[in-house]
C-alpha cells in the first residue's frame, strides 16, 4: 500500500506549511484534522523498517517501526491533539506553526531508524520548540530562550560527533543497542543526557518551560525530554549507571519544587522528578522495568500535560502563576480545580489514576533486582511528588488563603482539552490492559493486589497527613517570593562574573597601553613637526604659491614625454 | 466581598469535616496493616505501619531540608535580572572609557 510510505512527521509538517497561510476555521480544522489522521493511520501501519536510502557508504532508516517507537508515536499524536484543542483559541501564527512543527519533530525522532536522521530531528525539536518560548514577547523569555537554544544545540552537536565516532568504530549508522563503550558510547549518552534532563544539565528545563507562553508550555512538556527517553531506551537499556542518575533526578527536584514559587516551575521540576522514574527503569532493564519506564512516559505526558494545561488555565485568566499571589480560585473555577486534582491524583499514582498502573512496575522491578536503597529512594520520591506536584499545586493555586481574585474558567476549548487529557488519566488508571497491551514485552504484571494498594494508599494518606500536620503547627514553608539558586547559577552568575570581571582587567591594562603609545606617538610628532614645519620643509603645512607652479609644469612636461611614446 | 456569596470553604465547620475524614481514612488505613495479608518482597515492608511511617517522616523531613535549604540558595526575585542590567553597564562604561582614550 502506498499509504505505508508516510512517515508520521510529513502530515504535521504539511499541517504546519498549511497553518501557515491560512487563518480562523480553516486553520483549526486543518491542525486538528492532522493529529487524527495521523494517528489513523499511524494504527494500520506494521512493524518494521519502511523507508530505506542509502547515503555515502551507509544505509539510512528515516522511518523505522517496531513497539518500542509505536508506543511513543501514539502518545505523541495523543498529545499534540490535546495540546492543539488547548490552543485553539490563540491566534498567533508563529505558535501555531512552530508547535506543529515541534511535534512532528518529535515524532521524526522517536520513528528515526538510524543516527543521522535522529540527529536532525533533535536539532529540530529545539529550533522549532525555542520559538514557543519567544512567542511570549517579553525580554525574559527571549533570555530564557536562547539559553534553551544554546543548551539544546549543544547537545545536538554532541550527539553529531558522537553519532561520526560511532560510525568510524562499527561502519553502520544504524541507531539500536550502543551501550557505554568506547567514546561514541559516552557522547551519546551525554547528548540524550543534556535533553533527559540529567542532574547539573537539568536547568534548561526550569529556566525556559515556565517562560514559554501558556499553550506552548503544554506543547514543551510532552515532546523533547520524552524523545530522549525513548533514545535512552532504545540505546542504553541495561545500563547500571542510569538507575543511580534517574534516582538521584527523582530525589533532589523535590525539594525544590517544596520552595519554589512559580507554580509551573515546581511542575517543571516535578517533571525531571517523573522522568527520573522512567530513567531508572531504563537503567535496570529488565522487560518489567522497561514496560515501566515506556508506559510511565505514555502517563506522564498525559497528566503532566493535564497539569500545565490546569495551571496555564490559571495564568491566561488570572495573569499570575506565583502560588503566593493565587488562593482561593476554586470559587469561580470549579471545572479547572476538579481536572487539576485528576491531574494531581494521577502524577501522585493514587490506585485507579494512570501514574499508579505505571510508576509500580520501575519500583516493583526495583525491588526485584536488589536495588533496596533504589527502591527506598523511589519510595520517598513518590511521598514528595503527592507533596509538592499533588498536594501544593492543587492547594496554593485553588484553595489555601483567599487571593480575592474572582476569575472564572477558561474558554470552552481549554476545558475540553483538559478534560480529554482527565479522562484518559481515569481511563487507563481503571483499564490498564489496553495500555499493557501496546508495551514492547508481555509481563503479565497486575498492579491491582491488595498488598500494593494498600501500600500505596497507606503511602500517599500519611503524606497528606505530613502535609496537613505542617501546616497546622505552622511549619511549612510559605510562598515566598523569590529566586532559589541551582546548577544555572554557573552559567548565569558565576560564569559572567568571572568573564566580566577578567575582562574589566584586560580592559584596564589595554586602556593603559593605548594611553601610552598615545602620549609618545605625540611626543615624536611635537618632535618631527619642530624640524620639518617650517615653509616649504618636507612635512610643512603651508607651500607657496610658486611651488604649485612648479609642480603643475612637471606634470604637464610628463604628458608630453609620454606623448611621444609610440 | 462581604456581601459575597459563602463558598464551601470558607465555613470553618467544612475545613474540619474535611480534616476529620481525613484522619478517619488515616486510622482505617493503618488499622488495614492487621487484617489484611499482604505478601512481602522487602524485611521492611514486614514492620507495621512501613508505608505509613515512611510516607510521613519522609515528608516531613523533605519540607524540613527544603526549608533549610532556602536559608543559603533563596535570592530576591529579580536576581538574576539584577546582573544581566549591571553587567551591561559595566561593559557599556568601559566601553565608553575605551573610545574616548
Amino acid at each position: 500500500m502506498w499509504m505505508l510510505e508516510i512517515p508520521p512527521f510529513l502530515p504535521f509538517f504539511i499541517g504546519a506549511l498549511i497553518a501557515a497561510f491560512t487563518r480562523g476555521t480553516v486553520r483549526n480544522v486543518v491542525m486538528l484534522a492532522v493529529p487524527i489522521l495521523s494517528a489513523l493511520h499511524l494504527w494500520t501501519v506494521p512493524d518494521g523498517i519502511h523507508l530505506q536510502y542509502a547515503f555515502l557508504d551507509y544505509q539510512l532508516a528515516p522511518y523505522r517501526v517496531d513497539k518500542l517507537s509505536l508506543m511513543f508515536g501514539y502518545v505523541f499524536h495523543i498529545a499534540a491533539f490535546i495540546a492543539i484543542v488547548y490552543s485553539l483559541h490563540v491566534r498567533d501564527t508563529l505558535q501555531q506553526v512552530a508547535a506543529m512543527m515541534y511535534a512532528g519533530s518529535g515524532l521524526g525522532a522517536v520513528f528515526a531508524g538510524d543516527l543521522l536522521t535522529l540527529f536532525v530531528f533533535w536539532e529540530l525539536l529545539a529550533f522549532t520548540s525555542v520559538f514557543l518560548i519567544w512567542a511570549r514577547r517579553t525580554q525574559r523569555s527571549y533570555d530564557a530562550g536562547m539559553r534553551y537554544l544554546i543548551i539544546q544545540v549543544l547537545s545536538g552537536v554532541i550527539l553529531l560527533i558522537g553519532a561520526l565516532f560511532y560510525a568510524a568504530e562499527n561502519g553502520t549508522m544504524a541507531f539500536d543497542y550502543i551501550g557505554l563503550e568506547g567514546i561514541a558510547g559516552w557522547l551519546i549518552f551525554i547528548a540524550f543526557g543534556i535533553k533527559c534532563a540529567f542532574p547539573m544539565a537539568h536547568n534548561w528545563l526550569t529556566d525556559a518551560y515556565p517562560e514559554a507562553t501558556v499553550t506552548g508550555t503544554v506543547f514543551l512538556s510532552a515532546f523533547t525530554t520524552k524523545v530522549a527517553v525513548y533514545a535512552l531506551a532504545r540505546a542504553y537499556p541495561g545500563t547500571e549507571l542510569l538507575v543511580y542518575i534517574g534516582a538521584a533526578m527523582t530525589c533532589f527536584p523535590i525539594f525544590f519544587a517544596v520552595i519554589e514559587n512559580d507554580l509551573r516551575r515546581v511542575l517543571a521540576y516535578s517533571l525531571i522528578n517523573q522522568v527520573g522514574f522512567m530513567v531508572v527503569g531504563i537503567g535496570i532493564g529488565t522487560a518489567l522495568a522497561i514496560n515501566g519506564a515506556v508506559s510511565h512516559a505514555f502517563n506522564d505526558v498525559i497528566f503532566k500535560g493535564l497539569l500545565f494545561m490546569s495551571m496555564g488555565a490559571v495564568l491566561h485568566m488570572t495573569g499570575r502563576i506565583n502560588g503566593s499571589d493565587l488562593g482561593g480560585l476554586y470559587k469561580t473555577m470549579p471545572k479547572t480545580t476538579a481536572l487539576c486534582i485528576v491531574g494531581a491524583a494521577s502524577i501522585s499514582a493514587f490506585p485507579l489514576f494512570s501514574g499508579f498502573v505505571s510508576k509500580s512496575m520501575v519500583m516493583s522491578a526495583a525491588l526485584h533486582n536488589g536495588y533496596d536503597w533504589i527502591w527506598l529512594m523511589l519510595l520517598f520520591a513518590s511521598a514528595g511528588v503527592f507533596h509538592h506536584a499533588g498536594i501544593k499545586i492543587p492547594y496554593f493555586a485553588f484553595f489555601a488563603h483567599d487571593s480575592g481574585i474572582r476569575a472564572s474558567d477558561p474558554p470552552n476549548n481549554m476545558l475540553l482539552a483538559m478534560l480529554f487529557a482527565a479522562v484518559l488519566c481515569i481511563a487507563i488508571g481503571v483499564y490498564p490492559s489496553a495500555l499493557y497491551s501496546l508495551l514492547p514485552y508481555d509481563t503479565g504484571y497486575n498492579p491491582y493486589d491488595a498488598t500494593h494498594v494498600l501500600a500505596q494508599t497507606q503511602l500517599l494518606f500519611f503524606s497528606a497527613l505530613a502535609f496537613v500536620w505542617l501546616n497546622l503547627k505552622g511549619l511549612y514553608p510559605p510562598e515566598l517570593h523569590s529566586t532559589n539558586l541551582d546548577s544555572e547559577w554557573i552559567y548565569r552568575r558565576a560564569v559572567p562574573a568571572v568573564l566580566q570581571n577578567t575582562f574589566s582587567v584586560i580592559w584596564k591594562i589595554d586602556s593603559a597601553i593605548r594611553h601610552a603609545f598615545l602620549a609618545r606617538l605625540n611626543r615624536y610628532l611635537t618632535f618631527l613637526a619642530r624640524h620639518y614645519d617650517g615653509p616649504s620643509r618636507l612635512l610643512s603645512r603651508n607651500f607657496p604659491a610658486g611651488s604649485m607652479v612648479m609642480w603643475v609644469a612637471v606634470i604637464l612636461a610628463t604628458y608630453l614625454l609620454l606623448s611621444f611614446i609610440p | 466581598m462581604d456581601n459575597e456569596k459563602k463558598y464551601f470553604f470558607d465555613e470553618p465547620k467544612n475545613v474540619k469535616r474535611i480534616l476529620y475524614l481525613l484522619y478517619g481514612c488515616c486510622v482505617l488505613l493503618f488499622a488495614l496493616d492487621f487484617v489484611i495479608h499482604r505478601h512481602v518482597e522487602h524485611r521492611l515492608e514486614n514492620l507495621w505501619g512501613f508505608y505509613p511511617a515512611y510516607g510521613f517522616i519522609g515528608c516531613v523531613v523533605l519540607v524540613l531540608i527544603a526549608k533549610w535549604m532556602r536559608t543559603f540558595l533563596m535570592r530576591p526575585e529579580n536576581y538574576y535580572d539584577e546582573v544581566k542590567t549591571g553587567s551591561n553597564n559595566t561593559i557599556t562604561n568601559s566601553g565608553d572609557h575605551d573610545v574616548d582614550a
